[in-house]
């Protein structure tokens, strides 16, 4: 585990962040609908949810990556102080990847296909000057060992193609972390891999992580990747975070019935003869929130007063819940049937 | 719990429903019909088709007469006037007439050799798609020797030795289009061959020949009308430029907005509408053809969005 | 990389083949015969007979057609009707006069329409974008001859900014050495002459280059737009590159294949516009040396001419391909 010092400053700050896309001849989508959370030092942050549930969107909105016509970006996302949203082109190029940096999805196409590996590495160090131009080779050489790859020196002249897919990953890793910066997001870093290679990629990441005391914010869908890596976690649903809190609790007795549904249906071993249980309907049933809760057409424990006014996000217990109904103390996902 | 269900219902029924695909034509249809481009090159090749048909009742006058050959000197060929709407040209026959008739050749020839040059590359492309191996390469080879000559060259070659018709210019211009339209089928059906519902009509049991003509050749159909539309265009263009060079009708008098063009060189400088009227109705008809066929190649494509 | 490149050229000798084979044929097909392709139409008999045993025109085709192959590859192209040449010499005489015009048509498409494309794509949906698309649409759309002849009569007839006909003014003297006037000119250091030869160039070489810069815009619009969506371009940005290092080092690099692919393939357009442009400039190159041949039913000259203009566009495709391979390391796999 990370060393989480709780009481120092927030690095990042998310607060009340609305993204809003405007495409020609469709109705605006909100994509993120009033998200806030916060990252400290050595701290890793998991994002939960479906496709659709914003959370792409919300790191790309973090650094600044979000297409400029169309969308429309509200609230604060400060870090070290200052506020991103309001920051110019030329100050966030200055934040991006040298003080902030991402790791995204899919290795093959996120990564140019006619420029060297050790081209691609280089350029990011010479861009933050981190060291003078006849070092840059040597200094990504080292990158590359130190993400595991071997015979790094070879591999500065490869191209993207000549690699397999979990090399090409901890290529992106070696890349973000190129300038050492104080937060690194991983947009779903795993999921275009091989199950396989998924676990060595993470435990890198939890590795480097650690060693360098940097602030993880990893995304994903994939509850398993959460649980092993961090402290703390956030549940996204249609733009909104509807349950928060630390890894434990979450895990042990989540409250909001989406997160116990996703829980629920992850296939299990140990349960003999048990069905699969899927969240009932799909992310097409859904209302907007202004309507009550979004979750309401899939929910097994719906009401009529979840439907009207959407829920709060309210302490409750040891996590943060978006609920008006939530699951009782004491149902614990883990009993055998 | 009932009125929960229904207060959920209401709620979702709310928000806005996609319509469920209907089918491709309609579609196409559907978005064409909105794209202002697509209108005005439609409304052109009306216009044009229009005019070609009905030629002799639209034209004041024969177009081969050279009737008003004593207005005309060296140094001065009469432009438009009230008489002649759009002048006279280097013979004293009357440009509006020749304009018009001059539609109907182009439209024929155009229709006529892209009709031919389609065909034969479709079938061409349809056997190779359809028996791959020995035939496909067998075929391929051929269309790539036929696309190593550039087309108006290879029409230009053809059209030589034919003689001077416009006969020989409608096969001629036919030719180039038989290896474009045989590649296009040919890459058409390969890709969707590729496709699951291939495999998956196959699985269960239907055969060859079925599977080719009710399946991938309407599949298939899409980018090869686009084709047709833009080759068209070319075909227009590659006949009035063999006419311009001196093949089509052998008798000087007939009507070929190409042959109008190669006849106003001489007087470019005294009399430029002999050049600019031609020009500008070729250029205006091609356009027609060219705005359509975009917007339709746009319409057809689902990943496109401008 | 040098495998690459001889697999590529073993592939032309099948093309060059098919090629010899359609004109062999090509002429087969006339009325007359080939002896009429040699003789023109007013041959009479006698000639026809003595020019076809002459030449083994009666003899069995597959021995007439190992013997063709045999002139093709020495470069005989046989002797034209009516200029009393021979056929190889005008070709090799007047082939510079047509380069010189085709590159430069096609400097001034590429120079004007990559920059233009670009900035289209950067600037979609904006009037800038739109006027673009529209005007590549009509670029197209325009027959080159119309357009050679309206440059010709707004510019160098009316206004007389620019030299009606010819390469050079009939007046200049240049020693032809290579018959590239621009290498001449800098040869002889002659920088009258070398200005002459410029002017000469802008009127047929924009002509002849609009539709191929139409073209060119178009495919570097729409491949920049694609590129612009790719992945890769977003993790450029979330390194915090520059706008101009992304544009160039990401965009553009990734955006020049289908690009490259396309100026190859404008190459056949170019080589066959210009024999109109050189008939509307009386350039003196191949391509009004064809033009006239039609007139004349000059057919040997048809036949050199044209096969000698599909050679030109397949080596250049060829050059194409290797270009192709040099900017994208993937393809060099293959």
């Amino acid at each position: 585990m990370s060393k989480v010092d709780n009481s120092t400053e927030p690095l990042l700050a998310v607060t009340d962040l609305k993204v809003t896309f405007n495409t020609r001849g469709t109705t605006p989508v909100r994509a993120v609908d009033g998200v806030s959370f916060s990252v400290r030092a050595g701290e890793t942050l998991g994002v939960v949810g479906e496709s659709g549930s914003g959370k792409s969107v919300t790191s790309l909105a973090i650094l600044g990556l979000l297409p400029e016509r169309g969308v429309q970006v509200e609230g604060s996302i400060t870090f070290d102080g200052a506020e991103l949203l309001t920051s110019s082109e030329r100050e966030m190029q200055a934040v991006r990847g040298r003080r902030v940096a991402m790791v995204f999805q899919d290795p093959m196409s996120s990564l140019n296909p006619v420029l060297t590996i050790g081209r691609q590495l280089t350029e990011v160090l010479r861009r933050h000057h981190v060291c003078h131009k006849a070092e840059a080779p040597g200094r990504a050489a080292a990158l590359l060992d130190r993400v595991g790859i071997p015979e790094a020196r070879r591999r500065l002249d490869n191209y993207p193609h000549q690699l397999s897919g979990g090399m090409r990953q901890r290529v992106m890793i070696a890349m973000a972390l190129a300038c050492e910066p104080a937060v690194l997001i991983a947009d779903e870093p795993t999921t275009a891999l091989d199950v396989t290679i998924q676990a060595q990629v993470l435990e890198l990441l939890r590795e480097l992580v650690a060693q360098s005391n940097t602030a993880l914010i990893l995304i994903t869908h994939d509850l398993g990747v959460v649980a092993g890596m961090c402290d703390r976690v956030h549940v996204m649903y249609s733009g909104r975070i509807v349950e928060s809190g630390e890894r434990h609790p979450l895990f042990a007795q989540p409250r909001h019935h989406y997160t116990r549904g996703l829980l629920a249906s992850v296939p299990r071993l140990d349960l003999v003869g048990g069905k699969l249980t899927p969240i009932s309907g799909s992310p097409r049933d859904v209302i907007d929130w202004a309507d009550g809760c979004a979750f309401a057409p899939r929910c097994p424990a719906v009401t009529e007063s979840c439907l009207g006014t959407p829920p709060a996000l309210e302490p409750l217990d040891d996590t943060f819940v978006r609920c008006v109904n939530p699951a009782p103390l004491g149902q614990s996902m883990w009993k055998a049937d | 719990m009932a009125t929960v269900q229904e207060h959920l219902q209401s709620l979702m029924g709310n928000r806005v429903v996609e319509t469920s695909g209907s089918s491709l034509t309609r579609e196409t249809w559907n978005r064409l019909r909105h794209n202002r481009i697509a209108l005005v090159g439609l409304g052109v090749i009306v216009f044009f088709v229009l005019i070609a048909i009905f030629a002799p009742w639209l034209a004041p006058h024969d177009p081969r007469a050279t009737t008003w050959f004593d207005q005309i000197r060296p140094s001065s060929v009469p432009g438009p006037s009230r008489e002649h709407l759009l002048g006279l040209d280097e013979s004293g026959r009357d440009m509006l007439s020749r304009i018009l008739y001059g539609a109907r050749a182009s439209l024929i020839i155009g229709i006529v050799s892209l009709g031919i040059g389609a065909s034969i590359g479709a079938a061409f492309g349809l056997l190779a798609g359809a028996f791959g191996g020995w035939v496909d390469s067998v075929i391929m080879r051929i269309t790539d020797v036929m696309l190593a000559v550039p087309g108006l060259l290879l029409a230009l070659s053809i059209a030589a030795v034919l003689g001077q018709s416009q006969v020989a210019v409608m096969v001629a211009v036919a030719v180039p289009n038989i290896p474009l339209f045989a590649r296009l089928l040919r890459s058409s059906m390969l890709a969707e061959r590729q496709k699951d519902y291939v495999n998956a009509a196959t699985s269960v049991g239907l055969g060859r020949r079925p599977l080719v003509m009710s399946h991938i050749v309407p599949n298939s159909l899409g980018p090869m009308i686009v084709q047709g539309t833009l080759a068209l265009a070319t075909a227009v263009i590659d006949a009035a430029a063999l006419s311009f060079l001196g093949l089509g009708s052998a008798d000087p008098g007939v009507p070929e907005w190409g042959r109008m063009l190669a006849n106003a060189q001489r007087y470019l400088n005294v009399a430029p509408h002999l050049s600019i009227i031609p020009g500008v109705v070729i250029f205006i008809t091609v356009l027609g053809f060219n705005l359509f066929g975009e917007a339709l190649r746009e319409a057809l494509d689902p990943k496109l969005r401008r | 990389m040098l495998k690459f490149i001889i697999r590529r050229l073993l592939l032309l000798i099948p093309i060059l083949l098919g090629l010899s084979f359609l004109l062999f044929f090509w002429v087969r097909a006339l009325p007359g015969g080939p002896a009429t392709a040699l003789l023109g139409e007013r041959a009479t008999p006698e000639r026809v007979a003595q020019v076809n045993a002459l030449y083994g025109f009666d003899k069995p085709v597959l021995e007439q057609y190992v013997k063709y192959l045999g002139r093709i590859a020495r470069l005989e192209f046989g002797q034209s009707i009516t200029l009393r040449k021979d056929v190889t010499d005008e070709l090799f005489r007047r082939f510079p006069a047509t380069i010189e015009l085709a590159v430069a048509a096609m400097t001034f498409a590429i120079c004007v329409g990559v920059p233009l494309g670009f900035a289209a794509a950067k600037r979609e949906r904006s009037w800038v974008d739109n006027t673009a698309v529209i005007a590549s649409l009509a670029g197209v759309s325009i027959p080159v001859f119309f357009l050679a002849q309206i440059l010709k009569w707004i510019f160098a007839l009316k206004l007389n900014w620019f030299p009606t006909i010819g390469r050079l003014q009939p007046t200049r003297e240049l020693e032809h050495v290579t018959n590239f006037n621009i290498i001449d000119s800098v040869i002889a250091m002659d920088m009258g002459a070398l200005g002459d030869t410029l002017k000469h160039l802008v009127l047929p070489g924009i002509a002849l280059g609009t539709i191929p810069l139409a073209i060119i815009a178009r495919i570097t619009r729409a491949s920049v737009l694609e590129v612009l969506n790719e992945d890769y371009v977003r993790t450029a940005r979330a390194k915090g590159m520059s706008r101009s290092v992304i544009d160039r080092r990401h965009v553009l690099r990734n955006a020049l294949l289908p690009i490259v692919t396309v100026v190859g393939l404008q190459t056949g357009l170019l080589l066959s516009g210009a024999v109109l442009t050189e008939t509307v400039f009386a350039w003196g190159g191949i391509g009004q040396l064809i033009s006239g041949a039609v007139l004349d039913k000059d057919y040997p000259i048809i036949q050199g001419g044209v096969l000698f203009l599909a050679v030109v566009f397949v080596l250049v495709n060829l050059t194409v391909d290797v270009l192709y391979a040099v900017i994208d390391p993937r393809i060099r796999v293959h």
